[in-house]
């Protein structure tokens, strides 16, 4: 086949093989067996077609996207089926692709009731949430955005335990209404750009050459619009409490989603669309901002702390990293994108594992109190050295992966203002904390509990769905170039309007 | 006036409505001679041979533009639009009005007839340029729906529905008249073109303001916007479930349509502010109060409340976006409501026992195929992207920034936010609660399940490629504002 075309419709061919796989899965007879494997066959053929992304990737490129494509989809009004990626972008659909594969696999035997619908569900997840990584249409963006609730909240209300239609509703209407007002934004914009468009480019462009009309009387408004959207997604405090319910009814690969890839969208979203769009707002607004993201680190953390639900606790750590992203976007440093990019993918990697490790446990047990165990790693040895390097990874041990993101985010966020970083770094300190002390908890002494005492240790499918998240971790964290290399330029080339507003400043 | 005899293209333009008659009439003449048992069968398919003659010949009317009948009506691309909607609603409302008339064991062959007939009067009213034919009109659609709403006869509410919306209605529409009338006053003709000349030329009377107020009031009767709605869950919930389908999407279409010629064709003055109240009244109070409903009817009458609001939007729009946007709402309202009340129809089992939210529990367990259509549906009335519902509040909102309404649009977009937790607890209750009630839902009929799978088509459609429909209904508007 030849290459450019190629190049120019492999965003398409990885955004849309998930959707496909799962509507085959929709006219295929109910035989669960054979249902699991043509879904992994599925995932993985994704992942396998998202590597020609890094492969062909040209950071170099100095204008506009990688693999862009954009046609005309709807011509009034005038939306574009645009897509594209930069290094940020590319990253984050690997990741989704990686960690879908692995969603399969440990999905294998806890979901043994409805198991087509989950694997279709699961499927069709994983096509909106790449589209959302790869739309550079806003109209289209929004689409893919709206598209992740209903699989996600599907995954939570049908296959989860507890109080699983409550924390599906309460999901479901937070980021529904938060995102209506990003819809409310992208309205204003497409209205107020001449001639009217969806795309992402072309309204940048009109925005920092000051060719569209009222722009500066609405433009606070419509930062907030997007950042509101935004941050009930991250989410930020004090918009995060939907986030402790849904992890912990979810089922694990909703989990691993969630954390891993679903988080992430409200972070992009920042780096792309507030930062993007409206530089001058988003210094503006950085002070607050900064100061959620900090007040989220710590308070995420200190309740991870007390939390008796290991669930749970992994949910509040979450809160606690993202804090980390949105601290380092917001300092507005090559150093805090960078880390910011680098730390959404290790938390991706490392939480997804730890949800993942979760949920093994919770197959043997049904329960996540971490009361009930202690000792584990006599009966689970296996289990407890994956448990602890995963541990280690989040905690950000050198040469894991952990701690190239948050060094860089600290670092950004000291170059904007000392304090931040200082504070920021006490984050550090509190998720070693929190993460040593619950694993010492559960794996270390004697096993107090005696039912603990005859559990199984991990097999085959669980080592093969936990090893690929341990080995990248390992090489995050010892070759860090590798992705970062990729990440600059796209940062860079993101950080030139706010070099040119400090120009600008100095100047006057 | 002229006053030579019509013409055959002065019929032709008309044909739709002759041809709707004329099926109407045989139903009736067939009617006494049909033993009772199989006029069922018979007469159903009459009436849906009737219905898909008239949008056969609706591409014959088609190739008819311009004014007919001393101009009466005027086929535009816009009433062909309409008469297409109404048409395929109409025959989409038949087919899954037969099964459920066998479940429910009404014999009753008028009632395809009845359905015919209610169709023509909103076809005319789509193309009626002349405020007298269109009161006309809107009267013979108006009573086919009355009569129909009181079709379950052994049920108490649903006479109670039927004569509630008898008295209102007729209320309703002495108040249109009652407009027309003062309209005639101010304007001297009925005509409205000439109305809308005379309304651009010099200073606009109280008299006429007065009476697009009074048109205003009997026409959002029939749509159902606050603060007129009043009627509308109780006759929602009494009536059958396949008339509810019809006459929450066909005659609103009709009355819409009629709207969408009064405010932009006639240019009528004041409206923003009317068109403002009530489609913010309209969108809060039927989204707030659909919160609280139980029975999964008076729920979707709620909702189709807040659709009137949203819909409503569009005309506070300039007409060049706000005509194509409401079209576009209208249809694929249509194409959802009418799916939604199929399945509700079916599900609801004889005597129409089945109808709380409740009842859906386990629904995704109980009738895989059903629930997942239902759950299209309900994500359309959403607005959840990829179906019809998405982009015609989408278009709505964006026609009305486009006019700078940026207040309505921040409303509309909160009470579609609200609007979803409604929906969403009956896709809840049909997913994630465990079967409540033990009977078997029985198997769809093949003719309940191409009325179904053709309103999924058309929402999917709607959804993934707006733009061929879009674009016929801006020409349309093009061609209605000349």
């Amino acid at each position: 086949m030849n290459l450019t075309a190629l190049h120019s419709w492999i965003l398409t061919l990885v955004t849309f093989t998930p959707l496909a796989g799962a509507l085959l899965l929709l006219l295929s007879p109910r035989r669960d067996r054979e249902i699991r494997w043509f879904a992994l066959g599925i995932s993985i053929l994704t992942f396998v077609l998202s590597l020609h992304l890094i492969v062909h990737f040209d950071a170099a490129k100095k204008t506009g996207f990688n693999f862009e494509l954009d046609r005309a989809w709807i011509p009034t009004p005038n939306i574009h089926y645009h897509l594209g990626v930069d290094g940020v972008s590319m990253w984050l659909v690997v990741l989704t692709t990686f960690l879908t594969p692995l969603c399969v696999l440990i999905s294998w035997k806890s979901i043994h009731d409805r198991v087509k619908e989950f694997f279709i569900i699961l499927l069709v997840l994983e096509t909106a949430l790449i589209g959302v990584f790869v739309a550079l249409d806003l109209f289209l963006f929004y689409f893919f955005w709206e598209a992740t609730l209903i699989p996600m909240a599907l995954l939570i209300g049908m296959y989860g335990h507890g109080r699983k239609v409550y924390a599906a509703i309460k999901f479901f209407l937070y980021t529904m209404v938060a995102s209506v007002f990003m819809l409310a934004a992208i309205l204003w914009l497409y209205a107020n750009t001449n001639p009217h468009t969806f795309d992402f480019v072309t309204i940048q462009n009109a925005i920092h050459s000051g060719q569209v009309p009222n722009f500066f009387a609405a433009a606070q408004w419509l930062f907030l619009g997007f950042f509101v959207a935004f941050a009930v997604k991250v989410p930020l405090f004090p918009f995060h409490t939907w986030l402790p319910d849904a992890h912990v009814e979810a089922p694990t690969a909703g989990s691993v989603l969630l954390a891993g890839v679903l988080l992430k969208m409200g972070t992009y979203g920042m780096l792309r669309f507030n930062l993007g769009l409206f530089p001058d707002q988003a210094r503006a607004n950085a002070w607050w901002v900064m100061v959620l993201a900090l007040i989220g680190i710590i308070y995420g953390a200190l309740v991870a702390m007390i939390q008796p639900n290991m669930k749970k606790l992994i949910a509040y750590s979450s809160i606690s990293h993202l804090g980390f992203v949105v601290l380092g976007i917001f300092s507005f440093t090559p150093s805090g994108l960078n880390g910011a990019t680098f730390v959404m993918l290790a938390h991706g990697i490392s939480t997804g594992g730890l949800f993942m490790l979760a949920g093994i446990l919770y197959e043997r047990r049904h329960t996540y109190d971490i009361a009930e165990f202690g000792g584990l790693a006599t009966p689970m040895p296996k289990y407890a050295a994956f448990f602890l390097f995963i541990v280690l990874a989040s905690v950000g041990l050198p040469l894991l992966n952990g701690f190239i993101g948050e060094f860089l985010v600290l670092n950004g966020a000291f170059q904007a203002r000392a304090v931040y970083g200082i504070l920021g770094a006490t984050g550090v300190i509190w998720a070693a904390g929190y993460l040593l002390w619950m694993y010492q908890r559960v794996f270390f002494g004697q096993v107090t509990n005696p039912i603990n005492r005859m559990l199984p240790d991990l097999d085959l499918r669980e080592r093969i769905a936990l090893l690929p998240a341990a080995v990248v971790a390992l090489v995050m964290g010892v070759t860090p170039f590798l992705w970062l290399n990729t990440i600059d330029p796209a940062v860079q080339t993101m950080l030139v309007p706010f070099t040119q507003v400090a120009s600008r400043m100095v100047g006057q | 006036m002229n006053t030579a005899l019509p013409q055959i293209p002065d019929y032709l333009r008309i044909l739709p409505e002759i041809v709707l008659a004329l099926f109407g009439m045989i139903i009736m003449l067939i009617d006494p001679f049909l033993d009772e048992r199989r006029n069922q069968k018979t007469l159903g398919a009459i009436g849906l041979v009737g219905a898909l003659v008239a949008i056969a010949s609706t591409f014959c009317m088609a190739k008819q533009p311009g004014a007919g009948f001393w101009g009466m009506v005027h086929v535009d691309s816009f009433s062909v639009f309409f008469h297409f909607l109404v048409t395929a609603v109409t025959a989409l409302v038949i087919l899954s009005s037969y099964e459920y008339m066998q479940v429910q064991q009404i014999q009753a062959g008028e009632y395809y007839a009845l359905v015919l007939f209610g169709a023509l009067g909103m076809c005319l009213m789509s193309s009626a340029v002349e405020l007298v034919l269109i009161f006309i009109a809107l009267e013979i659609s108006s009573i086919s729906t009355y009569i129909l709403a009181g079709f379950r006869r052994r049920a108490a509410v649903s006479s109670e529905a039927s004569v509630k919306y008898f008295l209102l209605g007729s209320f309703a529409t002495a108040f249109f008249l009652y407009g027309v009338a003062l309209m005639f006053g101010a304007t001297g003709s009925t005509s409205i073109e000439i109305i809308g000349q005379k309304l651009q030329e010099g200073p606009v009377s109280v008299l006429a303001y007065a009476a697009l107020a009074l048109m205003f009031v009997g026409l959002g009767f029939k749509v159902a916007a606050a603060p007129f709605h009043v009627w509308t869950p109780d006759v929602y919930e009494g009536a059958p479930a396949p008339v509810v389908g019809f006459m929450s999407t066909a005659p609103k279409a009709a009355v819409f349509a009629v709207l969408l010629r009064i405010i932009f064709e006639a240019h009528a003055p004041g409206a923003l502010w009317l068109i403002w109240i009530a489609a913010v009244l309209s969108m809060t109070i039927g989204n707030i109060a659909a919160l609280v409903q139980t029975n999964v009817k008076r729920l979707l009458a709620y909702s189709s409340i807040a659709h009137a609001g949203y819909t409503l939007v569009a005309y506070a729009a300039l007409p060049a976006n706000g005509i194509p946007s409401a079209m576009f709402y209208a249809a694929s309202y249509a194409a959802m409501n009418v799916g939604a009340f199929a399945i509700i129809s079916h599900f609801a089992g004889a005597g129409e026992r089945y109808v709380t939210v409740e009842d859906y529990s386990g629904l995704g367990q109980r009738s895989p195929v059903l629930a997942a259509t239902l759950t299209v549906f309900l994500l359309s009335l959403i607005g959840i992207p990829m179906t019809g519902g998405f982009f015609a509040k989408f278009y709505v909102f964006s026609a009305a920034l486009q006019n700078h309404l940026t207040g309505l649009v921040i409303i509309g977009v909160l009470n579609s936010a609200i609007g979803a937790y409604y929906y969403l607890r009956i896709i809840v209750a049909m997913y994630m609660r465990e079967p409540q009630v033990e009977t078997e839902v029985a198997p769809i009929s093949f003719s309940l399940g191409s009325a179904i799978a053709i309103s999924v088509i058309a929402t999917l459609y709607l959804g993934i490629l707006p733009g061929r429909v879009l674009e016929f209904a801006s020409r349309s508007a093009a061609d209605l504002v000349r």
